[in-house]
């Protein structure tokens, strides 16, 4: 597998650490609430297709990328770093 | 008044030879980390070519000016090698002493890219990673900096504490490579 | 039987080899299936199940027979194929499977007990008694079943793997390859092209076909002298590209010439990666056997490997061949082998239209109904309406059509496509993303075809990464039509093969299909069909179409199995290469290593780095001693540590406090400069991450120490909080873990033994409790903290790396000058322990601040990672299991890590669990063993006694609950 980091380009799958769903990026408010906060920390989806996942450029640039790929056919769809994803979601 | 001796990461491993191949110690002098604060990238910039005659790299890139080399080594971030970093750049940026961090090494053979092959997963094809080009990468299981100095000529550091095993991975890929040669 | 010509192979080179303990001699460019052959030798295995005689079947990697193991000793290789491997000078092969010897085999008689062996004999026979698994049927079984031995010694020989990237990877070098290689070779573009024979050509070295005017192996060569003369074009012979994987991905096999093998530092063999933009597969076609009764006899060959043998190797496997076929393979082999001067007995052609111009005994539309003869063909049956007629033979060569290599195009879930023209599967297009397909592996066998899909693969290739590829004029070159009447069992008496390697045969895969396992998958499981290294590559096809007859299904409904990588067996030590003894994992060694070790210090792995356990003294026999009087030495006068392994993060920005305050519990913006403050930091679930002091050095300048253990999981996580939290906040952080060696000193003489080195001496003024600032040394600038993990006046002392050595040495000298010395890491660990400071093995993942007593580290006034989530119900209160210290209390005075704790009435049985013990050691201090454990509402249960059971080691004893910390409760000694 070939994740591209937006900063180093394409790379080996062993040159990062595969965190889990990028929902981690939305963090909800301390007073959110016990459903949300259950939600954000424990509740995760698990598709034949389409996820949107964290992995960290561990070996690489120390980069945090969100990578949309499908879990059935094994595409990479697009890599972006979490930092953009996060910005241009606040 | 005790005297405290300096000692180099790779003292007494290095350097070897295998057919054509050479491994050397680098003595990097002084290195600094340069990482731009907010909205600083510009002023970093500015103030690394007026202070030493070079920009912040563009990514996977090296500039160099004189004995000046600033290597890119992640987002936003260089490692300035050579010079010591002058302080009007901490205006700009997070400025971190790494010069006794890292244990460097330079690898030169017309063969080095094969050698490099066996331990790093990037593409060391000259279009991809001619010289002037960088990498945050790893080298057999360590994280590493891999830079292609000129045609042949690569440097490559990993932490300091690895520089046995920096030297063991390589002498073994530097040996298979050169057996191949015959 | 060597025949005249030239052939492939140096006559002017004898190679001298073992079979079977005898002595032969070969050719340079033999193969040891083409030398074997050349010396007569017929039988040269026994099969897997019913220990047959085998001989050599076909000339490629997918022999299912001739398997041998090579070589000797630690280094000895199983389940080489002979067809492969090339013969070198002193090669010693051994036949496998037969036992004791290839000619007197005694598992033969597994032959006679064939009927109880058929298919699902392992289910139905070892059923019961239960108590015979282990004793009986086990043992056996695994002395009678797998394939080959290893030594069971480590392998002594180099392996190697390695990484290449390219434009356009081309597998396979026949015709198809070659031009799809000299195509894209031509537009410019990057290329590897793999094959897995020692040299280029693929049939075109079996057959006597011409290509452009001249002979096919000629072209082959030449094509191949262009391609290795071209910068931008890789050729790698003896690689088998074995899977395709995602983004371009493939893994190959080199096999390293056994001459270079040979050198010092050379490996064996190499296992590349390699990364394509597109790949074209020219992987060829295997040719497919008939069943018939006793097909398996040594002699019974694949019609295609009898030319290879004939033309490329200029052997003939017998004196007298018989040829068998439903296509025009047979024809063309029975044309060679006259052409070779070899005598052609028969040619039989299952077609009944088929017509010969060859000058052989020709029956059309008859079919081989059976071969007679024990370790050899000695004579076949062919059988029509009107009888049976038998017909002298040494050799039957036999084909039943070609099966493309469609292997790869399945990697990634592909599902070959019956194509009824051919009679075969062919690739579904784009299985595989990025890889084209061209020749006989998509089903066009004609070489005119091979070269026209090459090319016309290469240059949609081009197309796609945007390259031209410059007019290419096609050599003139075969083109028949391939027609074929399939053929897949004569009927007849007698056992008929299907699996060669795994001994099934049409009645196993019938008996599957009635007892219902009638999915191909079953099929193969409860018949074993396709399973062993050839992976079924010359019976999978075979066994479906009898399986879809059985069935009442057509062939195309029936379906195959998947085909996973590798197309080929990989050893091990070729996948792991370089993990073996040094290169299994980095060693990571502190500036104080050498001195350690030259002290004699046992030295523990923690993480990736090396510790020094203890520092033994003359008379010291046993560890504790050493431990005991490393601690006692800290308490009394002083002790050195090397510390640099705790991780290190300069961390500096505007905003560093801001970010300090989101990620541990506690404040630290609020933190003086010059000072350093103890921090807990929480994972977002609530349950403690990591702990340790950070410093603030600078208005905006802190340094944050991790425990060693969990440094890389910190920076990766303060990373992620940064970039996917709160990249609002103008932080940049650091590793300095290497930067800065780092010891602590502790004790009441601390300051004595550092105001020898330092420039300018310590004061208690200057330099409080929890105090840091640069200092001098011997005019090095350093880093001074006054904290301590020992419960001592102590100091953490940090100099850049360069000069570690120096100073731990100068430290320790000076140390034992004053009746201190280093102390290691089973004293660091009683130390802590005696002062209840915890480490990982009470941070151990499932642990809340509330359940160390430190939640009111949990600032009220802020929010920060795992707030939220440490407040939910269940993670506080009574209910909790918190830390407490034990001491033994009954009769034996012995704690164990790992051990339950139960109320002192209460049975030892899991509902009545309390806690557990975390840590213990012995105090020479307290003269008893302690520990640190967790127990239900601890915190109120100090004075109880409790009941420790460890069920593993069958120890029990009874403890007395107290307060974590059991040495210097104020904390004097530390803070004074």
């Amino acid at each position: 597998m070939r994740i591209t980091c937006p900063y180093c380009g394409e790379r080996d799958r062993r040159e990062f650490y595969y965190q889990g769903d990028a929902v981690a990026l939305d963090r909800p408010d301390p007073e959110a609430g016990e459903a949300a906060w259950d939600d954000y920390i424990h509740n995760r989806d698990n598709p034949a297709g389409v996820t949107r996942d964290l992995w960290y450029h561990e070996t690489g640039c120390g980069a945090w990328v969100v990578v949309t790929r499908n879990t059935v056919t094994h595409e990479v769809l697009s890599c972006e770093l979490a930092q953009d994803a996060k910005e241009a979601g606040a | 008044m005790v005297e405290l001796k300096a000692k180099t990461p790779c003292e007494g491993l290095l350097p070897i030879e295998v057919g054509d191949l050479r491994l050397s110690e680098v003595e990097a002098g002084f290195v600094t980390s340069v990482a731009a604060f907010k909205d600083k990238d510009a002023a970093l910039s500015k103030a690394l070519q007026a202070a030493h005659g070079l920009e912040m790299p563009a990514p996977n890139r090296v500039s160099e000016a004189g004995d000046a080399r600033a290597i890119w080594f992640g987002p936003r971030m260089a490692l300035l090698m050579g010079v010591s970093a002058d302080p009007s750049l901490a205006a700009h940026g997070a400025l971190t002493d790494q010069s006794d961090a890292w244990a460097v090494v330079r690898l030169e053979g017309a063969r080095a890219a094969d050698v490099l092959a066996r331990l790093t997963p990037i593409d060391l094809r000259p279009g991809a990673f001619g010289p002037g080009s960088t990498a945050r990468t790893e080298l057999q299981h360590m994280q590493a900096s891999i830079t292609h100095l000129s045609d042949g000529t690569y440097q490559i550091m990993v932490f300091r504490a690895f520089a046995e095993t920096l030297v063991h991975d390589l002498k073994t890929a530097m040996q298979g490579v050169a057996a191949r040669q015959g | 039987m060597r025949l005249a010509g030239k052939g492939q192979i140096d006559r002017s080179r004898p190679v001298k080899f073992r079979f079977d303990g005898v002595e032969y001699e070969g050719l340079k460019g033999d193969t040891l299936a083409s030398a074997l052959l050349a010396n007569d030798i017929r039988m040269v295995a026994r099969s897997f199940k019913y220990h047959r005689p085998r001989g050599i079947m076909t000339a490629g990697s997918e022999e299912p027979n001739a398997l041998v193991t090579l070589g000797l000793g630690p280094a000895q290789d199983p389940n080489v194929r002979a067809t492969t491997v090339e013969l070198f000078e002193g090669m010693m092969a051994r036949p496998q499977n037969c036992w004791p010897s290839l000619g007197l085999d005694l598992l033969s008689v597994n032959d006679l007990a064939a009927p109880f062996l058929g298919a699902g004999f392992y289910y139905k026979t070892f059923m019961w008694p239960k108590a015979a698994w282990e004793k009986v049927y086990e043992p056996f079984i695994r002395r009678a079943a797998g394939l080959g031995a290893l030594s069971m010694e480590a392998n002594t020989d180099r392996y190697e793997k390695a990484f290449a990237h390219c434009d356009l990877l081309v597998i396979g070098a026949g015709p198809a390859g070659l031009m799809a290689a000299l195509a894209a070779g031509r537009a410019g573009a990057d290329v590897i092209l793999c094959d897995e024979d020692m040299r280029t050509g693929g049939r075109l070295n079996a057959e006597r076909l011409e290509v452009g005017g001249q002979s096919g192996a000629a072209w082959a060569e030449a094509m191949t002298a262009e391609l290795q003369a071209m910068p931008n074009v890789r050729v790698m012979t003896r690689t088998t590209v074995t899977g395709a994987y995602d983004q371009g991905t493939y893994g190959a096999l080199e096999r390293v010439a056994s001459d270079v093998a040979m050198r010092p530092g050379a490996p064996r063999e190499c296992f590349w990666r390699i990364v394509a933009k597109r790949a074209v597969l020219a992987a060829g076609a295997l040719e497919r056997p008939v069943a018939f009764a006793n097909n398996d006899r040594p002699g019974v060959m694949m019609a295609g490997a009898v030319r290879a043998y004939v033309n490329r190797w200029r052997v003939s496997p017998g004196r007298s061949v018989a040829v068998f076929g439903n296509n025009d393979s047979a024809h063309r082999t029975a044309a060679d082998l006259i052409a070779g001067g070899v005598h052609v007995s028969a040619l039989i052609d299952s077609r009944a239209e088929a017509r010969c111009d060859l000058d052989v005994p020709f029956y059309a539309g008859r079919e081989v109904s059976a071969v007679h003869g024990g370790r050899s063909v000695e004579a076949i049956s062919i059988s029509s309406i009107s009888g049976v007629e038998k017909i002298q033979a040494d050799t039957l060569a036999v084909s039943g059509g070609w099966n493309p290599s469609v292997h790869l195009t399945c990697h990634m879930n592909g599902r070959p496509e019956w194509n009824e023209r051919i009679a075969a599967f062919v690739p579904q297009e784009g299985a595989v993303p990025g890889m084209l397909t061209a020749g006989a592996c998509r089903g066009d066998f004609s070489t005119r075809a091979c070269l026209e899909g090459g090319l016309a693969a290469a240059r949609e290739a081009m197309q796609d990464i945007g390259r031209a590829v410059p007019d290419i004029d096609l050599p003139r070159a075969e083109d028949s039509a391939y027609d074929i009447a399939p053929l897949w069992v004569v009927p007849g008496k007698g056992r008929a093969w299907l699996d060669f390697q795994n001994d099934v045969t049409v009645k196993d895969v019938k008996q599957a299909a009635t007892e219902n396992f009638q999915s191909v998958e079953h099929m193969k499981r409860y018949t074993t069909q396709g399973m062993a290294p050839d992976q079924g590559k010359n019976s999978n096809i075979g066994a479906l179409a009898v399986l879809a007859d059985a069935t009442g299904r057509g062939i195309p409904e029936t379906g195959t199995t998947t085909y996973r990588p590798p197309f080929v067996p990989v050893p091990i030590a070729a996948m792991g290469a370089g993990a073996q003894g040094k290169g299994f994992a980095p060693e990571r060694f502190t500036t104080s290593h050498k001195a350690s070790v030259a002290r004699g210090a046992p030295m523990i792995e923690a993480g990736l780095w090396f510790r020094p356990s203890y520092f033994p003294q003359r008379g010291e026999t046993h560890w504790r001693q050493s431990c005991d009087r490393e601690v006692r030495m800290v308490r009394e006068a002083v002790g050195v540590a090397d510390v640099s392994t705790l991780g290190k993060i300069d961390i500096q920005g505007p905003d560093a406090g801001a970010f300090l305050d989101f990620v541990y519990t506690n404040m630290f913006s609020t933190l003086k400069v010059g000072r350093v403050r103890y921090g807990l930091m929480l994972r977002e679930d609530g349950h403690v991450m990591d702990d340790g002091t950070t410093a603030r050095l600078g208005e905006n300048h802190y340094l944050m120490t991790t425990t060693t253990a969990a440094a890389g999981q910190v920076m990766r996580h303060l990373e992620f909080v940064h970039q996917a939290l709160r990249p609002d906040l103008d932080v940049r952080f650091t590793s300095v873990t290497e930067q800065w060696a780092q010891f602590a000193v502790a004790g009441p003489k601390a300051r004595d033994v550092l105001n020898g080195l330092l420039d300018t001496p310590l004061s208690d003024e200057a330099w409080p409790f929890m105090s840091c600032g640069a200092v001098s040394l011997a005019g090095v600038e350093g880093r001074l903290f006054r904290i301590s993990f020992s419960g001592e006046h102590g100091y953490e002392i940090a100099v850049p790396s360069r000069y570690g050595d120096a100073l731990f040495r100068a430290l320790v000298s000076r140390a034992e000058g004053v009746g201190g010395g280093p102390y290691g890491m089973e004293a660091l660990n009683v130390l802590r322990l005696e002062k209840g400071f915890i480490t990982h093995a009470e941070i151990h993942g499932r642990v809340t601040a509330f359940d160390i007593g430190m939640e009111r580290m949990v600032s009220a006034k802020k929010d920060c990672i795992g707030k939220t989530a440490a407040a939910r119900e269940g993670l506080n209160g009574s209910e909790r299991e918190q830390l407490v210290g034990l001491r033994p209390a009954g009769e034996v005075k012995m704690l164990v890590a790992g051990a339950h704790l139960f109320n002192a009435e209460a049975e030892a049985v899991r509902v009545n669990d309390q806690g557990y013990v975390t840590s213990v050691g012995y105090s020479p201090m307290l003269e008893a063993n302690i520990g640190l454990g967790f127990l239900r509402n601890g915190r109120v249960r100090h004075g109880e006694v409790v009941r420790m059971v460890d069920h593993l080691n069958g120890v029990e004893t009874l403890c007395e609950v107290c307060d974590p910390v059991q040495f210097d409760p104020e904390g004097g000694r530390m803070r004074g």
